[in-house]
């Protein structure tokens, strides 16, 4: 398309000797074809991600009394608010616990879902579909439903009292909300790093493990040599995906605990809609969102960094 | 140089963006012609709603100048979440209903418009008949802010059935004897429960975090989660541990109440009694079970009553505001909140008798109206409610979780309780 457009303008324009040189030019007019292209996305990353950016960066400094109708410019008090919250250790502590609960769990389930079904047996078609199949169910109907299983007389300690197990109260203890939470959300989303790991061993050339064969190495030395370096940019890819995602999550906190009990499961997204949209403090609610931001970027860079580390083959 | 030009773009779009959200802004400031009302309620039933449209519909004849009236259910779980959120995004209704819990902040905040001149000026509205009682939360610095539109005490609802199996005395014949006792209520909840193989006694709408939901139990010792002028925790008070303990001990020892975590719904037949507002009767399946509605049982302190309020306001930001609070006079005249105290009791004195409720409470029966509903009106306690009650709500479910175990320290939990709300409270 471009490229008729090339051929066109100096046409139109006429071959005009000397140095008046035409407006369009064939640069000027892919440059103009480019951004055209992106207006869109562009306008949409303005008006709902750039703007809001700065806006929660104006807010975070204003006392915001939705109510009273006052926006109050208060400097750097909310700030000051966030050394001072004698809540924010308790939810970062949550945040962390989550994170790390989900990430390791998650990326090590799905690395075994996908190894496992890597293998020519019959049925693998049949299980990557079950095991996939959560990804594409509504997260809140998902989660409503773990809430019903993971009542005291729900349906997993029913089953549990069928072998003469009696079930802790999943959702009500203070240890075991924060294993429930992760767990229903490792298996609601560990379809999609699955998938994603499949495609990377799928890539590996069967030859090195025949060469490794050879050579005597056995299978666990095997998946430690040549697997895992040649699928470190997926294992990068989808730490990062689930890292940042783990920072995010607000459904299941609200729907199956409430942040409890105590604080227990308070992560950092559900205090922030607590702070903003409960308890009506907007401006303190933009700091936290901001203390969030900071963290997902920081993680990111971090991980970006170290893939220089530990990625082995990038292409 | 190209990186600079890229930022002149993004620089360019997002002024254009500014300009258009701010011609955006502008659109609702300079309306003209028939105003457009629209009301926040958190009900959907189709009952109340079909009422307040014809209420609506009669008003807008006499009102050329309101052209559209229309009533907006939000959810009940999430409605002041929803509403402030409207607010915050320059979408306010005209009018709202407010939960008692929320009222304090919506009365002090200056969001509402004061409402005494319009109701006292409008024709035949007989002012002086409200309940004193009824309008002292909806006042701040003596002017009313929201109508009390809903007065409704907490009541038990008992499942006859269930208690007779159980060889219990039904409440009927407890309060008969003069025996009608909390000690006696749990004991009669906990056999009906063990029986039955159901749940005892469902505290409708606790499910160990809508603590508020307690007061009903609590009053009855006379505990208070807060002094009256709001300043003192109450948690750690010895009446609310003496009430606290009786709690736990009938939760976790005796079994009169399912433990949490325990769904058990008392209009589908799955526990023997609830404590719930009398407007709930509305549940109630014809043929279902025996069932009957008796006051709250007799604490340590004697008898008691509490109830929950909802308040009608107009948000004085409304375009519309003088508009609404003519439609608010209208929709609670007399004549209309005859026809409203089909669903919610009213604050008017002259309608607080058995036989005007009977006419529209067909399920209940008079000397139940008179035990439970009004007498409940005139002496009840209000929920506890206070200003910032949704993080004080939050800390004070957070402080209570511990107690929600088995072995908990009753004493040690409240005094937790009290450490993470007296700092909230002095504020």
């Amino acid at each position: 398309m471009t490229q008729t457009d090339t051929r066109v303008g100096p046409a139109t324009a006429g071959p005009t000797p000397g140095p008046a040189r035409p407006f369009w030019t064939t640069r000027r007019r892919d440059q103009l074809t480019g951004y055209l292209f992106i207006t869109p996305q562009l306008l949409g990353s303005a008006v709902f991600v750039i703007l809001p950016l700065i806006l929660v960066v104006w807010y975070s400094l204003h006392e915001w009394n939705v109510l009273a109708g006052t926006f109050d410019f208060v400097g750097t008090d909310n700030y000051q608010a966030l050394a001072d919250d004698p809540n924010l250790g308790a939810v970062l502590r949550a945040t962390g616990l989550f994170s790390v609960g989900l990430v390791v769990f998650n990326l090590g389930l799905a690395l075994l879902l996908a190894v496992l079904l890597n293998q020519r047996l019959r049925g693998t078609i049949l299980f990557r579909t079950l095991f996939f199949s959560p990804v594409v169910v509504s997260l809140v109907a998902w989660t409503i439903v773990w809430g019903f299983l993971l009542q005291d007389n729900g349906g997993l300690n029913s089953l549990l009292d069928t072998v003469g197990v009696d079930g802790p109260n999943w959702l009500r203890g203070e240890g075991t909300a924060m294993v429930s939470v992760i767990v229903v959300q490792v298996f609601k989303n560990v379809g999609l790093n699955m998938v994603l790991f499949l495609a990377a061993l799928q890539g590996v050339p069967a030859d090195l493990y025949e060469a490794a064969e050879v050579d005597g190495a056995s299978r666990l030395r095997q998946f430690w040599r040549i697997t895992v370096p040649l699928i470190s940019p997926t294992i990068l890819l989808t730490s990062i995906i689930t890292v940042v995602g783990s920072l995010q999550v607000f459904a299941q906190i609200a729907v199956l605990t409430q942040g409890g009990p105590g604080t227990s499961t308070t992560v950092l997204v559900y205090y922030l809609y607590q702070q903003a949209f409960q308890f009506h403090h907007f401006g303190y609610g933009a700091t936290l969102s901001i203390v969030l931001f900071a963290i997902v970027l920081a993680l990111t860079v971090l991980q970006w960094q170290m893939r220089k580390r530990w990625v082995f083959h990038e292409s | 140089m190209r990186a600079g030009k890229a930022l002149r773009g993004v620089a360019v779009a997002l002024a254009g963006t500014l300009a258009l959200t701010a011609c955006g802004g502008g659109g609702d400031a300079a309306d003209s012609g028939p105003a457009k009302l629209r009301m926040t309620v958190w009900s959907a039933n189709e009952a109340h709603l079909k009422l307040f449209n014809e209420i609506a519909d009669e008003y807008r004849k006499s009102h050329p100048d309101v052209a559209e009236i229309k009533f907006d259910p939000l959810p009940f779980d999430s409605y002041t979440t929803t509403l402030t959120t409207q607010i915050a995004g320059g979408n306010a209704p005209d009018l709202a209903w407010v939960f008692e819990n929320s009222a304090p902040d919506f009365v002090a905040s200056g969001a509402l418009l004061p409402l005494d001149d319009t109701l006292k000026k409008a024709e035949g509205y007989q002012y002086e008949d409200l309940s004193p009682a009824t309008l002292k939360l909806w006042q701040n610095d003596g002017k009313l802010y929201a109508y009390p539109f809903s007065t409704s005490p907490f009541g038990v609802f008992v499942n006859t059935d269930m208690v007779k199996k159980a060889g219990q005395k039904t409440p009927a014949e407890l309060i008969a004897a003069g025996q009608w006792t909390w000690d006696n209520a749990l004991a009669t909840a906990a056999a009906a429960g063990a029986k039955s193989g159901k749940a005892g006694l469902v505290i409708r709408d606790f499910d160990y975090k809508g603590w508020d939901n307690l007061s009903t139990f609590w009053t009855g010792w006379g505990a208070q989660a807060w002094s009256e002028d709001g300043k003192t925790c109450g948690f750690n008070s010895p009446e609310m541990v003496d009430a606290m303990t009786t709690l736990h001990e009938a939760t976790f020892t005796q079994k009169a109440l399912p433990g949490p975590g325990t769904t058990a719904d008392f209009f589908a037949g799955d526990s023997a009694m609830t404590i719930t507002q009398i407007s709930r009767a509305s549940l109630l399946k014809d043929g279902g079970f025996g069932w009957d509605l008796v006051p709250l049982p007799a604490g340590p302190k004697g008898n008691y009553a509490v109830v929950g309020q909802a308040g009608l306001g107009v948000m004085k930001k409304s375009p519309h505001a003088k508009q609404a609070a003519d439609f608010l006079a209208f929709f609670t005249n007399p004549t209309n909140s005859a026809k409203l105290a089909q669903f919610f009791p009213p604050p008017r004195q002259s309608q607080l008798t058995a036989e005007t409720l009977a006419k529209t409470n067909p399920k209940l029966k008079p000397e139940q109206l008179q035990k439970v509903v009004i007498d409940g009106i005139t002496n009840g306690v209000v929920k506890p409610s206070h200003a910032g009650q949704a993080e004080l709500s939050q800390q004070v479910r957070a402080g209570l979780d511990p107690l929600w175990q088995p072995n908990a320290d009753v004493k040690a939990v409240l005094d937790g309780v009290c450490a993470k709300i007296q700092p909230l409270l002095a504020k």
